[in-house]
C-alpha cells in the first residue's frame, strides 16, 4: 500500500448535461501500485476514460479523492508527473516527429541540447529512429502513436496514462505494438494505468485487470494476473491466459467469481 | 507541369481570350474604319467606350499629359504609391484582426458582446466614412491606410476565430497535461493551427486593401495614387479614353500582384503541411 | 429563452453603453460636430429626412438587387455550363479567383460611360461584376465538391448525368451558394454606394450622404450612413431567412458559427 502511485478513494463523477445529469462514475476506490501495469475495462460509457482523466486531474472529481505520486491529483500534472497518450496520436502537423518529441520539453523549458538528446532517445526507444525531420502526415498510424508513446516518455514521467492508443489499428500492428510497450515498461520501469475494451488486450498487457459496470461507473472485479513475466506471444497459447481472459468475460456479464468486489489490495 | 506555372499559364490564356473576343466585338459592331464594315453597331463598341486593344497598349508609352512624363512610367509611380497605402493598410487590419480574433477566443464574453458590431461594421459604406477619417488623421498616407484597413481586418478576424478555435480538444488536453500556460497554449498550439484559415482570409484582405486604398483616395483629394488616377483620367475621358482602360487595368495588376505575393508567402511559410495549401 | 437573453445582452449591453457614452462625451467634451455628431441629434436628422431617405434608401436598394440579380445568374449560367467539365472548371479557377483580386470598383467610370450616367443600370453592372466572382467560385465549388461516394451510389442506380445533377449536385451546392449570397448581399449595397460616387442621379444614398458632408451637414450624413447599414443588415437577413426555409437541414445544424 505504501508504495501505491495513485489511490483513489470514493470518486464520484456527475456531469451536467443541460436540465439532466449523468452519473458516469460512482464511489470508485482503487490503488496502483509502483511499476504495475492496470488496465481498465468495460462497456462504452462505464467511464474508464473519465476515471484516467481524474488521475490526469484534466478533470476533477464530485466527491471523493484522488491522490497522484504522493500529491494531489493537481499537483502531480502541474510537477508533470504523468504523460498521456489518446486513442488518436494528437501530431501537431506542422511540427516534424522530432519536434513533436520535443513539445512537452518546450513547455517545460528543457534547453535545446537536452531536448534534442532526450528525443533521440525516445524515437530510438520506440523504434523510429531515423525519422526525426519527417512529418506526421508521412508516417502509417502505427507510426504515429509510437510517436505520440515517445513524447508521453519524453521527460520520464512515473506514470503513463493511455486511454484505448491502439484502438484505431489493425489487429496485427496492435499485437506488435503490445510486445513493443511491454518492452517499453520493462526498460523504464513506469507505471501505466491503461485504457481498452479489448480483453485479451488487457490480459496480454497487464499486472492487474479492472473491471468496471456500465452507468454509472463502478468497479465490479480487480483481477490480478500472475501470468509469468516477460510476456511473449507464447503467453498468448498459455491456458491460463484463455481463462483470465474467460475471468474477465464473465464479470463484465455479471458473474463473478469466488468474493465480490474486492476494492483494495495491490 | 507544376501547379504554378499551370495557373499563370490558366490566367494568361484567359487574358489573351478576353482581348480576342474585345476586338471581335469592335469587328462586328464598332464602328466602321475606310477597310472594313462591320455588319451591326453597338453603343458599347465604339471607340470611345472601347478603345482598341493597342490603342489602349500605346496609351503606355505616350505622354499622360503634354509634355509630361510617359503613361506608363505615372501609373506606375501611381501603383507604387496606392501600394505602400494598400500594404500599410494590409499590416494594420490583418494585426488588428489577429489581435481581435485572439481576444475574442479567450473571452467569451467579449466576442459575445462585441463581434455583432465587427459583423454590422463592414455594413456600413467605408465611402461614407472616408471624409470623416480624413479631417480626423490628416489627407495622407495614414488616413488611407486605416480606411484600407478597415476593409481588412474583418475577414482576419472571423478566419482567426475559426483557427484559432480549430485545434482538436485533446491537444488541448495533452496541453493541460504538460502544465502549459495560456501563453504557451496560444503560441505553440492555437496560432500554428489558425495559419491556414489566416492566410485564406490575408488573400482576400490583400485584394480588399487596394480596394480600400482606392476608395481611400477618392475623397480625400489625393492626386498621386491610382485612385486619383482614375479620377483624373475620367474626367477627361473624352480626350483620352485609352488612358483610363490603362489606369484600370494597372490597378487590376496591383490587386492580383499582391494577392499572388500572399500566395507566395503562404506556399513557403506552410510548406511541410499536407495539403493546406490551397486557393 | 433565459439562456437565449443570456446570450444576446452583452451586445445589447455594449450598444446602449455605447450611445450614452457618446451622448455624453459629446455633450461635456464639446467635440465638433463633424467628427461626431450627437446621437440624440443624429436622431432627430433622421426624423427629420425620414420621407427623402426612403426614397434614396429605395433608389440604391434596388440598385444593389437588380446588380445581385444579374450578377448571381450570370455567375450560376457559368459555373452550371462549367462544372460538368472538370477539366474546365478547374482551368477557370485560377482566373476566377486573380479576376477576384481585381479592384471592380475602379471599372465603375466605365460602367457609367457604357450604360449612361444616370441610368441604374450602370451601377447594378458595377454590382454584378463585384459579386459574379465570388458567388461562381462558391457555386462552382459547391456543384464539383461532391462526395464520391455519393456520385458512385448514383451511378450504381444507373442515374444519367442529368439527374446526378439535379439530385446531388444542386442540393450539395446549395450551402455554397448562401454563402456566397450573404457576403453578396452587403457587398452589393456597398458596391452600389461607392458606385454612386462616380456621379449620376442625385436621388441615391452614396450622393445624399457626400452631398450632406460636403455641407457639413453631418448628422443628416450619419442618419444615412446608419440606413444604408441597417438595409444592408435587412438585405442580409432576407437571404438568412431564405436560406432557413430552402435549406433547414443545414442551415439549423450551423448554428452557432462564427459566420
Amino acid at each position: 500500500m505504501s508504495d501505491a502511485v495513485v489511490t483513489i478513494r470514493g470518486a464520484t463523477k456527475v456531469f451536467d448535461v443541460g436540465a439532466d445529469q449523468t452519473r458516469a462514475l460512482d464511489g470508485i476506490d482503487l490503488d496502483v501500485g509502483k511499476g504495475a501495469f492496470v488496465s481498465l475495462i468495460g462497456p462504452s460509457g462505464c467511464g474508464k476514460s473519465t476515471l484516467l482523466r481524474l488521475i490526469g486531474d484534466l478533470t476533477q472529481p464530485t466527491a471523493g479523492q484522488v491522490q497522484v505520486n504522493g500529491k494531489s491529483a493537481y499537483q502531480a500534472r502541474i510537477d508533470r508527473d504523468y504523460g498521456i497518450v489518446f486513442q488518436s496520436p494528437v501530431l501537431f502537423d506542422w511540427r516534424t516527429v522530432e519536434e513533436n518529441v520535443e513539445l512537452p520539453l518546450e513547455v517545460g523549458g528543457v534547453d535545446k541540447r537536452k531536448r534534442a538528446q532526450r528525443a533521440q532517445a525516445m524515437l530510438a526507444l520506440v523504434e523510429l529512429t531515423g525519422f526525426e525531420k519527417r512529418y506526421p502526415w508521412q508516417l502509417s498510424g502505427g507510426m504515429q502513436q509510437r510517436v505520440a508513446i515517445a513524447r508521453a516518455l519524453s521527460f520520464e514521467p512515473a506514470i503513463l496514462l493511455m486511454d484505448e492508443p491502439f484502438g484505431a489499428l489493425d489487429e496485427m500492428t496492435r499485437e506488435r505494438l503490445n510486445l513493443e510497450l511491454l518492452g517499453i515498461w520493462r526498460q523504464t520501469g513506469t507505471t501505466i494505468v491503461f485504457v481498452t475494451h479489448s480483453i485479451p488486450e488487457a490480459v496480454f498487457l497487464s499486472t492487474k485487470v479492472v473491471v468496471m459496470s456500465a452507468r454509472p461507473g463502478r468497479i465490479v472485479d480487480v483481477i490480478d494476473v500472475d501470468l509469468p513475466q516477460p510476456r511473449s506471444d507464447l503467453t498468448r497459447e498459455d491456458p491460463r491466459y484463455f481463462s483470465f481472459i474467460t475471468r474477465v468475460r464473465e464479470s463484465l456479464r455479471g458473474r463473478v467469481e469466488g468474493s465480490s468486489l474486492r476494492a483494495a489490495g495491490s | 507541369m507544376p501547379q504554378v506555372a499551370r495557373n499563370a499559364l490558366s490566367f494568361a490564356l484567359f487574358a489573351i481570350g478576353i482581348a480576342v473576343v474585345w476586338e471581335v466585338v469592335k469587328l462586328l459592331g464598332g464602328e466602321p474604319t475606310d477597310a472594313w464594315q462591320p455588319p451591326f453597331q453597338w453603343k458599347i463598341a465604339t471607340d470611345l467606350n472601347m478603345p482598341h486593344i493597342w490603342d489602349i497598349g500605346g496609351a503606355f508609352v505616350e505622354p499622360a499629359q503634354r509634355n509630361g512624363p510617359v503613361l506608363g512610367a505615372v501609373l506606375v509611380d501611381a501603383a507604387v504609391f496606392t501600394f505602400r497605402e494598400a500594404f500599410g493598410g494590409f499590416v494594420i487590419g490583418a494585426l488588428l484582426g489577429l489581435g481581435l480574433a485572439i481576444v475574442f477566443v479567450h473571452s467569451p464574453f467579449l466576442e459575445r458582446a462585441l463581434v455583432p458590431y465587427v459583423v454590422a461594421s463592414q455594413t456600413v459604406p467605408i465611402i461614407a466614412i472616408a471624409p470623416v477619417v480624413v479631417i480626423w488623421l490628416q489627407a495622407g498616407w495614414l488616413s488611407v491606410a486605416v480606411i484600407s484597413a478597415y476593409l481588412t481586418f474583418f475577414p482576419v478576424t472571423i478566419a482567426g476565430i475559426r483557427g484559432l478555435r480549430s485545434p482538436d480538444p485533446r491537444a488541448l488536453e495533452l496541453m493541460r497535461s504538460y502544465a502549459a500556460s495560456r501563453r504557451d497554449v496560444l503560441v505553440k498550439v492555437r496560432l500554428p493551427a489558425a495559419a491556414p484559415y489566416l492566410f485564406t482570409a490575408l488573400k482576400v484582405a490583400a485584394t480588399a486593401s487596394v480596394v480600400g486604398a482606392i476608395i481611400g483616395e477618392l475623397p480625400s483629394g489625393i492626386r498621386d495614387g491610382l485612385g486619383g488616377a482614375i479620377l483624373n483620367f475620367n474626367q477627361y475621358y473624352i480626350s483620352g479614353p485609352a488612358k483610363l482602360w490603362a489606369a484600370i487595368i494597372v490597378a487590376a495588376l496591383v490587386g492580383i500582384a499582391f494577392f499572388v505575393l500572399v500566395r507566395g508567402a503562404e506556399i513557403v511559410l506552410l510548406r511541410g503541411r499536407l495539403g493546406r495549401t490551397q486557393a | 429563452m433565459t439562456g437565449r437573453l443570456r446570450h444576446y445582452a452583452p451586445a445589447v449591453a455594449v450598444f446602449i453603453g455605447v450611445l450614452v457614452l457618446w451622448e455624453l462625451a459629446v455633450r461635456v467634451l464639446s467635440i465638433q460636430q463633424f467628427l461626431l455628431p450627437r446621437p440624440t441629434a443624429i436622431a432627430a436628422a433622421f426624423a427629420e429626412h425620414f420621407d427623402e431617405l426612403l426614397v434614396v434608401g429605395r433608389n440604391t436598394l434596388v440598385e444593389a438587387v437588380g446588380g445581385l440579380a444579374i450578377g448571381a445568374a450570370a455567375a450560376f449560367a457559368v459555373a452550371f455550363a462549367t462544372a460538368r467539365w472538370a477539366t474546365a472548371s478547374r482551368a477557370l479557377l485560377p482566373f476566377a479567383i486573380a479576376a477576384n483580386s481585381v479592384p471592380i470598383i475602379a471599372f465603375a467610370p466605365i460602367m457609367n460611360n457604357w450604360f449612361g450616367i444616370l441610368n441604374p443600370l450602370s451601377k447594378m453592372m458595377v454590382v454584378a461584376v463585384l459579386v459574379f466572382f465570388p458567388i461562381m467560385i462558391n457555386t462552382l465549388r459547391g456543384l464539383t465538391l461532391v462526395d464520391q461516394s455519393s456520385l458512385e451510389l448514383m451511378r450504381s442506380y444507373a442515374a444519367s448525368e442529368r439527374e446526378i445533377f439535379t439530385k446531388v449536385r444542386i442540393p450539395n451546392a446549395l450551402p455554397y451558394i448562401f454563402t456566397a449570397l450573404k457576403v453578396s448581399a452587403t457587398l452589393s449595397l456597398i458596391g452600389a454606394i461607392v458606385a454612386e460616387y462616380f456621379g449620376g442621379s442625385q436621388s441615391v444614398l452614396g450622393q445624399f450622404i457626400i452631398t450632406e458632408a460636403a455641407f457639413f451637414r453631418f448628422a443628416n450624413a450619419w442618419a444615412a450612413i446608419i440606413v444604408a447599414s441597417a438595409v444592408s443588415i435587412a438585405f442580409f437577413g432576407t437571404i438568412l431567412a431564405v436560406e432557413r426555409v430552402t435549406i433547414p437541414w443545414h442551415a439549423s445544424a450551423r448554428h452557432g458559427d462564427a459566420t
